[in-house]
């Protein structure tokens, strides 16, 4: 703990007065001057502008597309986390590096790529393309690319916050349930979920944020078909190169509304998960 | 209910964890499983449980003679205490205790009523039962200790395995839990063993201690028995400080410079030999009495305690330790820096190389 008035380092006070202008005016510019400007602009011509601007059909094709994948991918991709989590973070074995590089993968990859590379297995002239074709399955430029195209990009959020979290509490408490004659179902869900709760909901808090927010792997096998398969974030490019700013921005504003809630929420979850007398 | 421990194996790669282990628990003991480090203690306990398998091919393991090798640890019914107690984080004292009792199959589960009165009457034995409603991280660590104990007998267990059950708590906490320990043991007479590393502690605290070193059982007996006739050089070692002295056998006798032991049994002849003494059964004289004798230097005196100790250096500049009662001290009368005449009142020889 730093000293009350915080000299723990020794600077002087007008050494660190300065430091904290500089990072109130970066966070400022980059942050608050832009995010006001979405809403200034979504509101540009009131708000009835703003509301006829998300009535259209394509809008509303766009925010229920969204919504749909985010639906789809964040229980996967928890799903999957938690398996992950299960696996790497409580087991030694074999190929567990490699595992967790591998989860990596999707924060390292630019995501056009994860979108051209489904679009090489997949696309009409893909490796799979003829059996697709053949049995009449439209995966790319169709709601099920962008689904799986959100999938990979979020996959490692809810595994990552987990693994660190599962490693840490060991198999202790599994243990002392098996020995107690829990069996596996019982173990799963009244010690090791309780006890990962707020780490798997902050994963689950984050992968959702990205996949709602996800453009680039989603751009590359949606095909911008308007009111078919164009999510809020490809729906807000379209508009936006119409010319049709007032439009553009108040999808813009949703997607930000949204994201500020994630991070409300987040921050409670991070109040209320510190302050549970049981799990860190 | 017994537990029988016959020829089990259990090798990690190329380590040896448990080599050819057999052991003994007759009904309502209290065994403590003693050894350094390493010595496969905690790992004869996890295989009892269940929690570990032994080598396949190796052994069997019964629990009132019926073979539980090849049974999971949920069909044991022992109860484990682990080292760091692995409390449900999450759950009050309460449901840490009720657990075991909540998880059963739906025909055999008791109703509510009577898991409440059982869970108090678990925190009555272990006199916390005012602390139902905290939570593992609100309680110190010989609190917690006793819950997971708790926790454990809620299954009504045939054996109690646990592991180093004080190894996490400060001195004086730890003696007054493992006297408590002792006495629950009297009251409820489940067969018990428990892991420590701590000869004290073994001593006494069980009814049979069983010695273990590098994966094998060094000896099993009676703590009076372990501590008066260890049966190996790595038990007298173990338990306690000692003062080692070199020597060889000539002539039928072990000699260790003046000091000599007869005799030795025959076909030792050239053996190497080791004499081991414990500090309180070396006598400290001002002058030579006569008997034989070494001599040494005191280097330092601590009388703070039972006892008095002291550091002595012999001729040849090897430590010794002495523990002299203060009556003994005071009739000695040495100080610091003084050059005394050491002999042992009693001393454990064995013969043949270091192993």
């Amino acid at each position: 703990m730093s000293a009350r008035g915080g000299r723990a380092n020794g600077e002087r006070p007008a050494v660190r007065r300065a430091l904290i202008a500089v990072a109130l005016v970066f966070v400022g510019v980059v942050l608050f001057v832009p995010l006001t400007a979405v809403f200034a602009q979504a509101f540009a011509h009131g708000a009835r502008a703003f509301a006829a601007a998300l009535a259209t059909p394509d809008a509303r094709a766009a925010i229920r597309l969204t919504l749909l994948t985010a639906l789809i991918a964040v229980p996967a991709n928890a799903a999957f986390g938690l398996a992950a989590g299960w696996a790497i973070g409580k087991f030694r074995f074999r190929g567990r590096h490699i595992l967790i590089t591998l989860l990596d993968l999707p924060f390292s990859v630019s995501p056009v790529i994860a979108g051209l590379v489904l679009v090489l297995l997949l696309g009409e002239r893909g490796w799979l393309g003829p059996f697709l074709l053949a049995h009449n399955i439209r995966i790319i430029f169709a709601v099920p690319g962008i689904v799986l195209a959100t999938m990979f990009v979020t996959v490692p959020f809810v595994a990552r916050v987990l693994i660190p979290l599962m490693e840490a509490q060991g198999t202790d408490e599994e243990q002392a349930a098996r020995g107690l004659g829990a069996g596996g179902w019982q173990i799963l869900r009244r010690v090791t979920l309780p006890n990962i709760k707020w780490g798997l909901l902050y994963g689950v808090i984050l992968c959702n944020a990205r996949a709602m927010g996800e453009f680039g792997a989603v751009s590359v096998v949606s095909g911008h078909i308007r009111g078919l398969t164009d999510t809020m974030p490809l729906h807000v490019e379209i508009l936006y190169n119409e010319y049709n700013e007032v439009g553009a921005f108040a999808v813009a504003s949703l997607l930000t509304v949204l994201a500020l809630v994630t991070l409300a929420v987040k921050l409670l979850v991070e109040r209320t998960g510190a302050a549970a007398p049981g799990p860190r | 209910m017994s537990i029988q421990v016959e020829h089990v194996s259990k090798s990690y790669g190329a380590f040896r964890a448990l080599d050819d282990v057999s052991l003994a628990v007759p009904t309502g003991q209290l065994v403590a499983l003693l050894g350094p480090s390493g010595s496969g203690k905690t790992t004869l306990l996890r295989v009892i449980a269940g929690l570990e398998w032994p080598d396949p091919g190796s052994g069997a393991i019964r629990v009132d003679d019926a073979d539980v090798a090849h049974r999971d640890v949920a069909d044991r019914r022992v109860g484990f205490v682990f080292q760091h107690y692995a409390l449900f984080r999450h759950m009050s004292v309460f449901e840490n205790v009720a657990f075991g009792l909540r998880v059963r199959p739906r025909r055999w589960r008791l109703r509510e009523a009577e898991i409440r009165e059982r869970v108090r009457r678990l925190l009555a034995l272990v006199q916390l039962e005012a602390l139902g409603g905290r939570y593992p991280s609100e309680l110190s660590g010989g609190q917690r200790q006793r819950i997971a104990l708790a926790r454990a007998l809620a299954i009504e267990p045939k054996v109690l395995l646990l592991d180093e059950p004080f190894g996490a708590l400060d001195a004086k906490v730890r003696q007054g839990l493992r006297r408590w320990l002792r006495r629950l043991h009297d009251e409820l007479h489940v067969t018990s063993v428990f892991v420590t590393h701590d000869q004290e502690e073994a001593l006494e605290v069980a009814d049979r201690v069983v010695v273990m070193n590098q994966g094998r059982v060094e000896q099993t007996g009676a703590p009076d028995e372990i501590f008066h006739a260890p049966a190996t050089a790595f038990v007298m070692d173990f338990l306690g400080n000692v003062n080692l002295f070199h020597g060889r056998v000539e002539n039928g006798k072990a000699r260790f410079g003046p000091l000599v032991v007869d005799p030795v049994g025959p076909g030792a002849e050239g053996a190497e030999a080791r004499l081991f003494v414990r500090p309180h059964d070396l006598k400290v004289h001002e002058h030579p009495n006569g008997e034989p004798s070494l001599r040494a230097v005191v280097r330092r005196v601590n009388r703070a305690g039972a006892s008095v100790k002291l550091e002595l250096a012999t001729d040849a500049g090897e430590p010794l330790l002495a523990e002299l009662s203060h009556e003994e001290f005071a009739a000695a009368a040495v100080t610091a820096g003084q050059e005394v005449y050491v002999s042992p009142r009693s001393a454990r020889l064995f013969l043949g190389e270091d192993e």
